[in-house]
């Protein structure tokens, strides 16, 4: 199926807020603050990269502190003589077991991502075909000279830019005032975009490049079925493995649709740009991001996980609560008591059965430690309390989080490296190491300077640095040892 | 030329590589972070002497084959050269980072001991060098072709897939005599290692007669085998004992939890 214009313009309109990087780290680990185990709700470690603003808004709402110095994850040496707390000791050994397993629980999904889109761009063809540019690109980039070439793809980058930095004030501005539903919609209609027409269209392109036949019906059936699994795990409720499943399979939509209609020299200014840009958001201090960053930490509110790729079910402690806002209102109202008192007797009556819990039996409990009844408003008082679900929580189980522009962004560089590298495979598993390791320094970067930091400079710095190289030193030596079979 | 060729020339290759990790590194993290950074060490050591060879083409500058030829011979030198320096500054680093460690942590044993990084590094490199030799070869593999149609030897992949598993294995041994090298100042034993690495490039020149270049690789990783296995505290008792499943530490270290 061949995009037309208007379609372009639509998928780029629409869809593209969902590629700007939000990188945010949050290691959620244990705090101990005077001896009780808290929990860093509200703080987060942003590493923000990139920016799809809204998305970003989103996704730094939330700001996890870490206040456990991390060590060496791989291998920097550390001598702070800062931690002389017996306690903070302890975390220090914890925080080391925990930091590598942490690094690997990153590792795992951004490989999986850019494994998902190397492979597609590999077999279908679709996808390394030109079909056009994005309105936010409109220079071409086949022109006479290398010079008009140059011209064109720094003026497209330009363009690109400004306008992430005009959706990023624009979202700062909207988080800033409150305007949630806004936000909210605009983040539903952009999934619903990419789970239901991007993955039509890949789905069309991976049945024709292996030439299976497929009717209408049945296509339709199992796009919809992937679509609204996808749209409930993501905004709402769902297991945690399918939920990560489909924040990848978006992340790789949304990388593949990237490196299809960015030209080369476009998309590498692009990377650059971007990173630098992050870099800039983040650690200036009127800098859109960190004031996002401040506001959400103001605020003490809750990232959406539409946006944020996480390990562990964290929300499980929020699921074993109500509805805050329902608990609010239970305690509250007085009518809501009297209305479940009636519901209560009501029950009974229909039951005529006690479950068990016999008149003896409540008798000796009165007894033995005075008369209890469980009420709305006491079971929310009990569920309301923060610490006992938190300390039942184990430490192993806290997770990471990285936003998915990260894996967009990190999936394109691997993606156009192995789509238009001449050293091929080669390139493409140097810039694959590169970028895993840049992700490894950052995480160790977070875990010394304890305050947000872009994660996507290091990355797509050695991606870059080594694509290029690679390309052009790496393989024409590498060609010529396989040629006479010369081993080094 | 066809997906038998691809998958038996990729397993001969990496199938020890492959079982290596699955059953020692893939479980902890923390070694499957150090083969990542070994990984990454030796990328950058092939950075920079893949540098120096174009850097030595561009001022060479003549179409002589020959002359290519001896500068390519003069890259691959110091391509060998930097990757022992690389293992040395990774070297370098894991016992900084050890220390830093060692100074935080109220434990007494580290939680990776250096003979575990001398492995693990080991086989980072190695499987970097096995993958940046060999993946575009087999991906070769898998199209249509025909071998040897010029007057090559129509042996190219088998003999390219056991003489990447044969440096695999090797780097594997050298990182183990390396760092034990390093951490006992046998700078008699850290000469040799480079020295056999020397060799083994040396002898792969001899290629396409592959009499001359992978017998005595291989005779070469046969004697570093062994130079490693008693190195790493090996010997004939505790080979005994283990194959005859006796061994009490290895049982005992099988039962612990991960």
């Amino acid at each position: 199926m061949c995009l037309k214009r208007k379609d372009l313009f639509c998928v780029a309109i629409i869809g593209f807020h969902r590629a700007v990087p939000m990188t945010e780290l949050s290691a959620h680990l244990p705090q101990f603050q005077h001896g009780q185990l808290t929990e860093n709700f509200p703080d987060n470690h942003l590493s923000n990269t990139n920016d799809n603003s809204e998305r970003r808004r989103h996704d730094n709402s939330e700001r996890r502190r870490n206040d456990n110095p991390e060590s060496e994850t791989n291998g920097q040496p550390q001598n702070r003589a800062q931690q002389v707390v017996e306690q903070d000791e302890e975390d220090e050994e914890l925080t080391l077991k925990y930091g590598a397993k942490h690094v690997i629980m990153l590792f795992a999904p951004v490989t999986l991502c850019m494994v998902v889109v190397v492979a597609t761009i590999k077999s279908v063809s679709f996808y390394t075909r030109k079909d056009g540019q994005l309105i936010y690109t409109p220079f071409t980039e086949d022109t006479d000279t290398v010079g008009q070439r140059a011209l064109n793809s720094i003026l497209n980058a330009a363009i690109m830019i400004s306008v992430i930095i005009v959706m990023t004030i624009l979202l700062v501005v909207l988080y800033k005032y409150r305007c949630y539903k806004v936000i909210h919609g605009w983040l539903i209609i952009s999934s619903l975009l990419l789970l239901f027409f991007f993955s039509f269209i890949y789905l069309g392109e991976v049945f024709k490049t292996y030439n299976v036949a497929m009717d209408y019906i049945t296509l339709a059936l199992m796009i919809w079925n992937f679509g609204v699994v996808g749209m409930i795990c993501i905004h709402w409720k769902g297991p945690l493995r399918l939920q990560q499943a489909y924040l990848i399979m978006i992340s790789a939509l949304m990388a593949l649709v990237f490196i299809k209609y960015l030209p080369e020299w476009t998309a590498w200014l692009i990377l650059a740009v971007i990173s630098v840009y992050d870099l800039v958001a983040v650690l200036c201090p009127k800098g859109p991001l960190r004031m996002l960053v401040e506001t959400a930490q103001e605020r003490n509110e809750t990232l959406f996980p539409a946006l944020i790729y996480s390990s562990t079910m964290i929300w499980l402690v929020n699921m074993a609560e109500e509805d805050p806002e329902a608990q609010r209102k239970a305690s509250k109202s007085s009518t809501y008591d009297k209305q479940a008192a009636a519901n209560q007797i009501q029950n009974e009556d229909a039951d005529m059965d006690d479950g068990g819990f016999n008149p003896e039996w409540e008798q000796q409990r009165n007894s033995r430690i005075g008369p209890l009844e469980s009420t709305p408003e006491s079971r929310a008082a009990v569920q309301a309390l923060p610490s006992n679900s938190q300390a039942s929580e184990d430490p192993e189980e806290r997770g990471v989080k990285l936003g998915l522009g990260d894996f967009i962004f990190y999936s394109v560089l691997v993606g156009k490296a192995s789509a238009t590298a001449s050293g091929d495979w080669n390139t493409t598993l140097a810039c694959f190491v590169a970028i895993l390791i840049g992700l490894c320094l950052t995480l160790l970067l977070l875990a010394i300077f304890k305050k947000a930091l872009p994660a996507l400079p290091i990355s797509i710095t050695f991606g870059l640095v080594f694509y290029f190289a690679t390309d052009n030193l790496v393989q024409p030596f590498m060609d010529q040892l396989a040629f006479h079979q010369f081993y080094i | 030329m066809t997906a038998a060729v691809f998958i038996g020339c990729s397993f001969i290759a990496f199938g020890p590589a492959l079982a290596l990790c699955v059953c020692t590194i893939a479980a902890e993290p923390l070694r499957l972070l150090f083969l990542i950074a070994g990984g990454f060490f030796w990328l950058v050591s092939l950075l920079l002497s893949s540098l120096v060879w174009f850097i030595a083409v561009q001022i060479g500058g003549s179409n002589n084959a020959s002359v290519k030829k001896n500068l390519l011979i003069f890259g691959v030198m110091v391509s060998v050269l930097l990757q022992e320096v690389f293992r040395f500054a990774y070297y370098k680093l894991l016992k900084k980072a050890n220390k830093g460690l060692m100074t935080i942590s109220q434990e007494e044993t580290l939680p990776i001991s250096v003979r575990q990084l001398s492995y693990v590094s080991g086989l980072g490199f190695g499987i970097m060098s096995g993958v940046f030799s060999l993946v575009n070869i087999l991906t070769d593999s898998l199209g249509p072709g025909t071998v040897g149609i010029y007057g090559d030897s129509p042996q190219y992949f088998l003999s390219s897939a056991f003489m990447t598993l044969a440096i695999v294995l090797l780097h594997i041994f050298w990182g183990i005599v390396f760092f034990d090298a390093c951490e006992k100042k046998k700078w008699w034993a850290l000469a040799l290692v480079i020295l056999s690495h020397l060799l083994v490039s040396g002898v792969t020149f001899q290629n396409p007669q592959y009499e001359g270049s992978l017998v005595p690789s291989y005779i070469i990783m046969m004697l570093m085998a062994t130079w490693a296995f008693f190195t790493a505290g090996g010997s004939l008792r505790n080979l005994k004992l283990c194959l005859m499943c006796r061994d009490k530490d290895f049982l005992l270290a099988n039962q612990r939890p991960r």
